[in-house]
């Protein structure tokens, strides 16, 4: 048995929306270099709709795939969908990930919430702290 | 194209090997402990098989016993010189922080039952000095564990040097040679050497036997109970053909010893100057004193998985040091012990070759490695950062 699924493997070799946003709304950047995987997450956003997506994104293939896999179900949504995105549904899109793996969906999720924090930052908006992740709380890393 | 370089994780079995596996799967296949003539004949393969395994390491073939292979090997050494410590009262053991995990963790185990540890600093080349070993050895050390040769990183410790400084102090000295068996050159006596731990299926023999050389007069403690077998100190019908496919294996490689080397050494340097060229990268482990065959870098800015992944896609089998590979969080536990930070091991690269291997594929390899490197940075931004100058470079 492969170790990924085909989509995995797909959306790691072919990775969509890879790159950058030069004047992006919202910028999200999860993860620590030290337990191998960091991901970073460029917004376009206009009248609340995402226009445009952009990641970059050190580590393994699953979590290569699962910011692909993120980008390709905020792209061209309200910024409300994107803020309700789990990490469940990029593992579902994928069609699984192993279960050692399950935290790179995690750091999508994340990553995605954390560009929308920046957005409204940036704009004045308020918002409930609690619905974001803070770094303390990640369990997959405790260096 | 498809490159294999992945044998120090196990390598593919020799021509020699599998004929000779071969008589004792469906013609004497009976069992050695039998009495009657089949079974006979089984025991004498045995026997002759335990000669020579016992004449290519130098030693006497009632010293060889043979295991389910290195794990095992290793197990039984450790544990069986802890038994005699701790009969005299001696509870500390020397070994390494760079040991294969078959070491480590029976270690742990016996430092749960009250055995203090000393594991030597290996420093970044990834050698441990006797004058190391002979600061730590105290009036209760049971035991000196040291391996030959690092499984990751490929380098060679002084074993000869070490057992000299054990056999001054009274210290018994146990080598995991798992890595340099069929490789390096072998002889237990010449090298001071007490036990010794090897594994068939690293030099073109089967896997699942593996051998245990232990000096007569040493008392081993079983790890397995049962049977009789192996002077009843391994229990267990003896695999025939697996023994049988070692030992011609180990055979051919050590009358093969000296030219592999040198064809092999050739083509890892040049994979080795071949991959320092990509900006930074940097080679792991001691440059001289390594295995023939063994490559092992670090390239800043990108994880090893998804390395191995694309390389896997262009043919090239390797591994990685990096926790997504070592079934844990944390990276290779030989790249920290030479002092490579967590975010460098994780991007870790080893390629282990074998005289099977050509120059073309060694030129494939460092295009391949070359390409896969350029597309994971340039999907990185942790290298975006790096070369923007937000954050310093950890290898220049």
């Amino acid at each position: 048995m492969a170790l990924y699924s085909e989509k995995v493997m797909d959306h790691f070799r072919n990775p969509r929306n890879v790159g950058i946003i030069e004047d992006a709304d919202g910028v999200g950047e999860v993860g620590n270099a030290k337990c191998g995987d960091i991901m970073k997450i460029y917004l376009k956003i206009e009248n609340d709709i995402i226009k445009d997506v952009k990641f970059e994104t050190f580590g393994c293939g699953s979590a290569i795939a699962s910011s692909s896999m993120a980008t390709e179900l905020i792209k061209g949504r309200s910024i409300n969908d994107a803020m309700t995105l789990t990490n469940k549904a990029v593992a579902e899109a994928l069609d699984g990930l192993p279960p050692v793996k399950m935290h790179c969906s995690v750091l999508a999720e994340e990553a995605i919430k954390m560009a929308l924090k920046d957005y409204y930052d940036k704009n004045g908006i308020a918002y409930d702290c609690s619905v974001f992740p803070s770094c303390d709380d990640c369990s997959h890393c405790h260096h | 194209m498809r490159v294999y370089a992945d044998n120090a994780a196990t390598t593919k079995m020799s021509a020699a090997a599998i004929s000779a596996m071969l008589p004792y799967m469906d013609k004497i296949y009976a069992n050695p402990s039998s009495l009657h003539s089949l079974g006979q004949e089984a025991k004498e393969a045995l026997e002759n098989a335990r000669e020579r395994v016992a004449k290519v390491l130098g030693c006497e073939a009632r010293e060889i016993i043979f295991t389910s292979g290195g794990s095992e090997a290793d197990n039984q050494a450790i544990i069986s010189a802890a038994r005699i410590g701790e009969r005299k009262g001696r509870k500390h053991i020397v070994s390494t922080a760079f040991e294969h995990h078959a070491v480590l963790h029976t270690l742990d185990k016996l430092k749960k039952e009250g055995f203090e540890i000393t594991l030597l600093d290996v420093g970044e080349k990834g050698i441990v000095t006797p004058q190391q070993v002979s600061d730590a050895i105290r009036e209760d050390t049971a035991l000196v564990t040291v391996m030959y040769a690092n499984n990751e990183i490929g380098t060679i410790q002084p074993v000869e040097e070490i057992g000299k400084v054990c056999r001054e102090r009274g210290v018994l000295f146990h080598t995991d040679a798992v890595q340099a068996a069929g490789h390096l050159h072998i002889d237990v006596k010449k090298q001071n050497i007490d036990m010794l731990s090897l594994s068939g299926h690293k030099f073109h023999g089967p896997k699942g036997v593996g051998v245990l050389y232990a000096k007569k007069g040493i008392a081993l403690t079983n790890i397995i109970e049962g049977g009789a077998q192996e002077k009843g100190k391994r229990a267990g019908t003896e695999n025939i053909p697996a023994i049988m496919g070692m030992t011609a294996a180990l055979e051919e490689a050590v009358k093969n010893i000296d030219t592999n080397a040198e064809k092999v050494s050739a083509m890892r340097d040049r994979l080795i100057d071949g991959l320092s060229r990509i900006p930074h990268s940097i080679l792991n482990g001691d440059r001289e004193n390594r295995l023939p065959n063994n490559v092992n870098f670090c390239f800043e800015g990108i994880e090893g998985e998804a390395m191995l992944l694309l390389l896997d896609d262009m043919g090239v089998c390797a591994s990685s040091g990096s926790a997504c590979t070592s079934g844990s969080l944390d990276p290779s536990h030989v790249l920290l012990a030479i002092g490579r930070p967590h975010e460098i091991a994780h991007g870790s690269l080893r390629l282990s070759l074998c005289e099977e291997n050509t120059e073309e594929e060694i030129e494939y390899i460092i295009n391949a490695v070359t390409q896969v490197i350029f597309r994971l940075r340039s999907m990185s931004p942790v290298w975006r950062d790096l070369t923007e100058g937000r954050q310093q470079f950890v290898i220049r």
